[in-house]
């Protein structure tokens, strides 16, 4: 089996003592990352970005260290939303449902064992379809010429804003700012500066880590300071750690359900770990007998989510890998990592540096298991890290982003263009604009222009050349599609309002 | 409350159409493509201005903004970070560190000696880290001191 033994050589590279520390450090920091409230998978894995450059790292290593970040952050999140019901960050919204609940009823422990157990069984699930399906897609991209590149795109922007906003026109605006900031810079083709307004320091554009940093943690300090960063206090008694078999027993079948409809929903370009999460718990509770019990402690809704977000983490890195297209707000954080390195995912990724891949995949099983036990016998650390109060953290955040920042460029030009795009952040999400579609447009707009140039070049400016596949057909109509259908099914897909029984009582 | 979306259309349609005169003004280079570099920031300035009116004409429900004491508080956040941009080039890592820490963490919770200590723990354990583990090439102390 040509996987097989393709795996075999990732665990040749993962195995390596070094990738090992990197990827137990890396799931370490990611735990933490997730269940601080405030610091999601996003902006931990963009904070970090800088540093791994810093330590000097090469691409297999650092792709390692994020990306069990990345998977150690959907662990983490739902520590505080089963403790503080505080969702540590977006896709562990819906485990506050049940989690908190549960540990209101005394059961945190248990609650916090299954929700690992079935984050693990997610994980798991979803790197095996990504070894499954990864190299199928890539298989098929290699087909793609521009004009279908450009249809993908187009998709990746529409559905991406359908889901992330409850406003249209809103997320195409955040598209829309994204892919003209991307345009500042001298232009790709013809090598012409392009809105510089002679400043040298725009001649290469806009880093799009800059953007990526300012627009989640710079913005989220903004927030914090809006909302007088509520003492994080633990409410509930975290008792002895023991494993509720028989809870784990009764919902392997939520597990198993949750972890396939996580997978797909994060396979969608856009949709995410948040709609993975949703789903899953949707679901379990449309099929389960005793619907009343959801909301007030049932281990089923611990497990559902958490099994939906873990494996919608793993489902989002196949369009990531194979066309290049983020199917998240953290896997859009990876992709830049990824440009940053100098590694253009694609089809060509899998044929041309299959060690960098498969190295990444045996990371992320052996990433699996670390966290796992990381999470469930040693849950306790991380509940002490939770009480660093916000006004140590807080700064300590700022500082860690601007030195990150500072370390790239060595100037304050991308300090104070940072500072903007902290600003930017908290006024668009004041407004309800999402800024996930703000970071896709920079990172996506140069490689959509480059793909409508070279087609139009190709085919000498018949513009007809856009739709002469029926690949690329079929994309233009799943993004028009994509991009109207939420419209419609906004009623049926409203996100529940966090339960807020108050935290002290 | 609809003004925050009309207002943040009426911005944008101002931006786009300041974008839009910029980009008519690039120049096209004799390596010319049937595209061209301004075809598609045109298209960008374009949409945003169609997206931007349909907000100003259907506006969602206004955001609840803060008070004026939350947004004074914003601005010495602000204001903070920007002179810290400025200041961590001639200043050197220690000091400037130290104070914009301490001042953030003062934002967040307003007891001044813990954000004091706060501020000088941060700078003294942060520049440890990053001089010493990641090898940053940070000066201490401002520029003018070490001669």
């Amino acid at each position: 089996m040509d996987t097989l033994s393709n795996l075999a050589m990732g665990f040749g590279v993962a195995l390596s003592p070094f990738t090992l520390m990197l990827s137990v450090i890396g799931c370490f920091l990611g735990t933490i990352i997730g269940a601080l409230p405030g610091l999601g998978p996003s902006n931990g894995v963009a904070i970090l970005i800088p540093l791994a450059f810093t330590l000097g790292l090469d691409a297999t290593s650092a792709l390692v260290l994020l990306t069990s970040v990345y998977y150690g952050a959907m662990y983490g999140g739902r520590i505080s939303s089963i403790l503080l019901n505080i969702p540590g960050d977006e896709p562990a919204l819906m485990t506050t449902l049940d989690g908190y609940p549960m540990a209101k009823q005394g059961r945190a422990a248990d609650a916090l064992v299954l929700s690992g157990v079935a984050s693990f069984i997610g994980g798991l699930l979803a790197t095996l379809g990504l070894i499954i399906m990864a190299p199928l897609l890539a298989s098929v991209a290699y087909l793609f010429g521009p004009a279908e590149y450009f249809g993908l795109y187009l998709l990746a922007f529409c559905t991406l804003g359908g889901m992330s906003s409850n406003n249209q026109a809103k997320a195409a605006l955040a598209a829309l700012i994204g892919l003209a900031i991307a345009t500042i810079g001298l232009d790709n083709t013809s090598s012409m500066p392009r809105f510089t307004f002679g400043n040298m320091h725009l001649m290469d554009g806009v880093d799009f880590l800059v953007a990526i940093v300012g627009l989640f943690a710079i913005a989220e300090v903004f927030f914090f300071i809006e909302t007088h960063g509520r003492d994080s206090a633990i409410g509930v008694k975290l008792g002895k750690i023991t494993v509720p078999w028989r809870d784990i027993w009764k919902s392997s079948g939520t597990m198993l359900r949750s972890s396939v409809i996580g997978f797909f929903a994060g396979v969608l370009p856009g949709a995410g770990a948040s709609l993975g999460s949703f789903l899953a718990y949707m679901v379990e509770k449309s099929i389960s007998k005793d619907k009343a019990s959801f909301g007030k402690g049932n281990p089923r809704g611990v497990a559902a989510p958490e099994a939906g977000n873990n494996a919608a983490a793993g489902g989002a890195l196949v369009p990531m890998l194979t066309l290049g297209i983020p199917g998240s707000g953290t896997t859009a954080v990876l992709l830049a990592l990824l440009m940053t390195l100098n590694i253009q995912p694609g089809p060509l990724l899998f044929s041309e540096k299959p060690q960098v891949v498969w190295g990444l995949i045996a990371s992320l099983l052996i990433a699996n298991v670390v966290l796992l036990v990381m999470n469930v016998p040693m849950v306790r650390i991380f509940v002490k890290i939770l009480m660093v109060p916000p006004r140590i953290l807080l700064p300590g955040i700022t500082m860690i982003s601007f030195l990150g920042i500072y370390s790239l460029s060595g100037g304050y030009f991308d300090l104070v263009l940072l500072i903007a795009f902290g600003v930017l952040g908290y006024v668009l999400r004041k407004l309800d604009v999402p800024t996930v579609p703000v970071i896709m447009g920079i990172l996506l707009g140069g490689h959509m222009e480059d793909a409508l140039r070279r087609g139009m070049v190709i085919s000498d400016g018949d513009w007809t050349y856009l739709f002469s596949s029926p690949i690329a057909i079929g994309f233009w109509v799943a993004a028009i599609g994509g991009f109207i259908a939420p419209m419609f099914l906004r009623t049926v897909l409203k996100k529940p309002q966090r339960n807020l029984i108050d935290v002290e009582d | 409350m609809k003004n925050s979306d009309r207002i943040f259309g009426l911005v944008v349609i101002l931006l786009a159409l300041a974008y839009i005169a910029s980009a008519l003004q690039i120049e096209s280079s004799f390596l010319s493509d049937p595209v061209g570099p301004r075809l598609f920031p045109l298209a960008i300035g374009g949409l945003s201005i169609l997206a931007a009116l349909s907000l100003v004409l259907r506006p969602d429900a206004g955001p609840d903004w803060p008070d004026l004491r939350t947004f004074a508080r914003l601005g010495v956040a602000l204001a903070v970070m920007v002179a810290y941009a400025y200041a961590l080039m001639p200043y050197g890592f220690l000091i400037p560190t130290a104070l914009a820490a301490g001042l953030l963490s003062y934002q967040i919770a307003p007891r001044p000696l813990a954000a004091a200590l706060t501020g000088i723990c941060l700078s003294a354990g942060l520049f440890i880290l990053f001089k010493y583990a990641l090898g940053l090439g940070l000066f201490a102390l401002p520029r003018a001191w070490m001669g």
